[in-house]
């Protein structure tokens, strides 16, 4: 807000009131107050963690300068790499499980044609628009000791795998994963089928005429038709894992230990918990830089295949 | 095609199957906020209603969902029309850095609220600007500004140029032609941008969660999570609040399906 007059200022300086250059300074006009408000709670900010992640500080006392010192902490702090290594696992299950069952679900409903299908559209996506909060305290209820989960080992006689899933040191990462899952399967599965509605049904005939069975005609016609949907799909469900930070202050508060932390609640954890606002930047910095990569990285790939 | 009556059983099986994989805990919390919130109310039945009303006043949900809709309506309302304005530019005219600026607006789509939130924090501290609606909302105005303008540009770059040339030659301005002709014609576009734009603001979290640090400004999402802090044990009036707090955007949903799905699928590169 503050940034408003100052920044908006440079464009109606005095002495450019000619017809031409009144013109020219139109769409200025237009993108202005956008670019204000953008600059002065993105770009800056942006600039501003740049600046704070090369400093060591606690948020109150002055802050003492530590170079690239927070980023090599990245490496060599083993909290900090367990970090990192959560958001690869919870790549696995936000965006190449989702996509495994997304191409094979779509791939068969797609051959079917079956009655239904925008009702069951309708249904898998809805669990992109409820909130992550409320998504987690429905999966704590089903993950919890007498919840839905260990009720039905019970009623099948797998006492023996009943825990408490979420304070569980090896099982609590997968199961908080599986929730990610439980989010993005409808949204890749809903991608996929529309771009599989696309492909000509010409090109099925004449694959079955070649004697073509199921699975060559996933692999050789389906999977190359869809790479666009699929670069989308595993671009967001990648991002959404890798910002994921709601689902884990809710279930788990990344333990227990260390167990499921992730980069975005280590961020908040240090710059708002322990004081540690430097290293906080440093990681929501390396965070953009990985999402960047990958987004990039998803994109080039699929397009030199195709 | 013609498909065998096995494989069709099997198709409707698979679509049955994962139906209620999605369902399962949907229902599984509607069972539980409609469930006894105690063993004495168990006595009384099964169904209770009435858990909506002891957690929406126990929850202080009342005072948290006009939070949530005080920030809603400045994010989206704020959003839509400087994004309209914004993306008229960059779809419609000619000018030096067109390229550049757009790709600025363009990064803002991928950067996460984790990078900005540490700085937004401190520095709008620094001026006494956190505890307020603007303090969670304009953060917001920025995401969603930068969607906005990548996706109205692609909305105003499909219109047939033809249409702003007749306007012209009739005496039109740049924002008459915007308003009188473009903005009515784009009304799917328009709509589903702020379909979208009011679901990522219902159910942001960890902006109105550091940004409100008294929470003064919290959001029905934030009020849920500091409910769950509160009643560890209840699950009934949890659950009941859950439900409300998914409810507007889930209700919306169902009305709107076919905008959300479009949206979510052509521009959703948001989230």
């Amino acid at each position: 807000m503050r940034a408003l007059p100052r920044a908006s200022s440079g464009h109606g300086a005095p002495g450019r009131h000619t017809a031409r250059q009144g013109r020219a300074i139109t769409p200025y006009l237009f993108i202005a107050p956008a670019f204000i408000i953008y600059a002065a709670f993105m770009l800056y900010p942006l600039a501003r963690a740049v600046h704070l992640s090369l400093y060591d500080w606690d948020g109150l006392s002055l802050a003492t300068f530590v170079g690239t010192g927070n980023y090599t902490d990245i490496l060599s702090d083993t909290r900090l790499r367990a970090a990192f290594g959560h958001a690869g696992a919870f790549i696995f299950f936000y965006a190449v499980l989702p996509c495994g069952i997304g191409l094979v679900l779509a791939a068969v409903l797609t051959r079917a044609k079956a009655r239904g299908l925008a009702l069951f559209r309708t249904l898998v996506f809805l669990p992109q628009v409820i909130a992550m909060v409320v998504v987690s305290v429905a999966f704590k209820q089903i993950y919890a000791p007498d919840g839905l989960l260990n009720s039905v080992l019970r009623s099948i006689g797998l006492d023996s795998l009943t825990r408490a899933w979420l304070g569980d040191y090896v099982f609590s990462l997968p199961a908080v994963g599986l929730i990610g899952s439980w989010v993005s399967t409808g949204l890749v599965t809903v991608l996929l089928l529309a771009g599989m509605a696309r492909i000509p049904t010409e090109l099925f005939e004449a694959a079955r005429l070649d004697g073509a069975g199921a699975v060559r005609e996933f692999l050789y016609i389906i999977v190359p038709s869809v790479r666009a949907e699929l670069t989308v799909a595993l671009t967001l469900t990648i991002v959404a894992s890798l910002k994921t930070f709601d689902l884990i202050y809710m279930t788990t508060s990344g333990g227990p230990g260390s167990s499921t932390t992730v980069p975005s609640y280590e961020v908040y954890r240090r710059a708002f918990e322990t004081g540690q606002v430097g290293s906080a930047a440093a990681i929501g910095v390396t965070l953009t830089i990985i999402i960047f990569l990958v987004t990039l990285a998803v994109n080039r790939i699929s397009e030199r295949g195709a | 095609m013609r498909v065998s009556a096995t494989e069709r059983t099997l198709n409707y099986a698979i679509l049955i199957g994962f139906s209620l994989i999605v369902l399962t805990p949907v229902l599984s919390i509607l069972a539980a906020a409609f469930g006894p919130a105690n063993a004495s109310a168990a006595r009384e039945g099964a169904f209770h209603p009435g858990n909506f009303a002891t957690a929406w006043v126990e929850g202080r949900f009342g005072q948290y969902m006009g939070t949530s809709v005080l920030v809603a309506v400045i994010v989206v309302s704020l959003s839509v029309l400087l994004s309209i304005l914004s993306g008229y530019a960059f779809g419609t005219m000619r000018f030096r850095g067109e390229q550049s600026l757009f790709y600025l607006f363009l990064l803002g789509i991928m950067v996460p609220s984790e990078a900005i939130i540490v700085p937004l924090f401190f520095d709008l501290r620094t001026f006494g600007l956190t505890d307020t609606v603007w303090a969670v909302a304009l953060p917001q105005v920025a995401q969603s500004v930068a969607f906005g303008t990548y996706w109205m540009r692609a909305y105003f770059k499909s219109v047939n140029p033809s249409i702003m040339d007749a306007a012209r030659v009739d005496g039109a301005s740049k924002g008459r032609i915007l308003f009188s002709i473009l903005v009515p014609m784009g009304r799917p576009a328009i709509t589903t941008m702020v379909v979208l734009m009011f679901m990522w603001t219902w159910n942001e979290f960890l902006i109105p969660l550091v940004m409100s640090p008294s929470g003064e400004f919290r959001t029905a999402p934030l009020g849920l999570a500091f409910f769950q802090g509160q009643y560890t044990q209840g699950t009934a009036l949890l659950a009941a609040a859950a439900v409300m707090v998914a409810l507007p955007v889930v209700v919306l949903y169902f009305l709107m399906q076919r905008h959300f799905i479009k949206g979510m699928l052509e521009g959703a590169v948001k989230e």
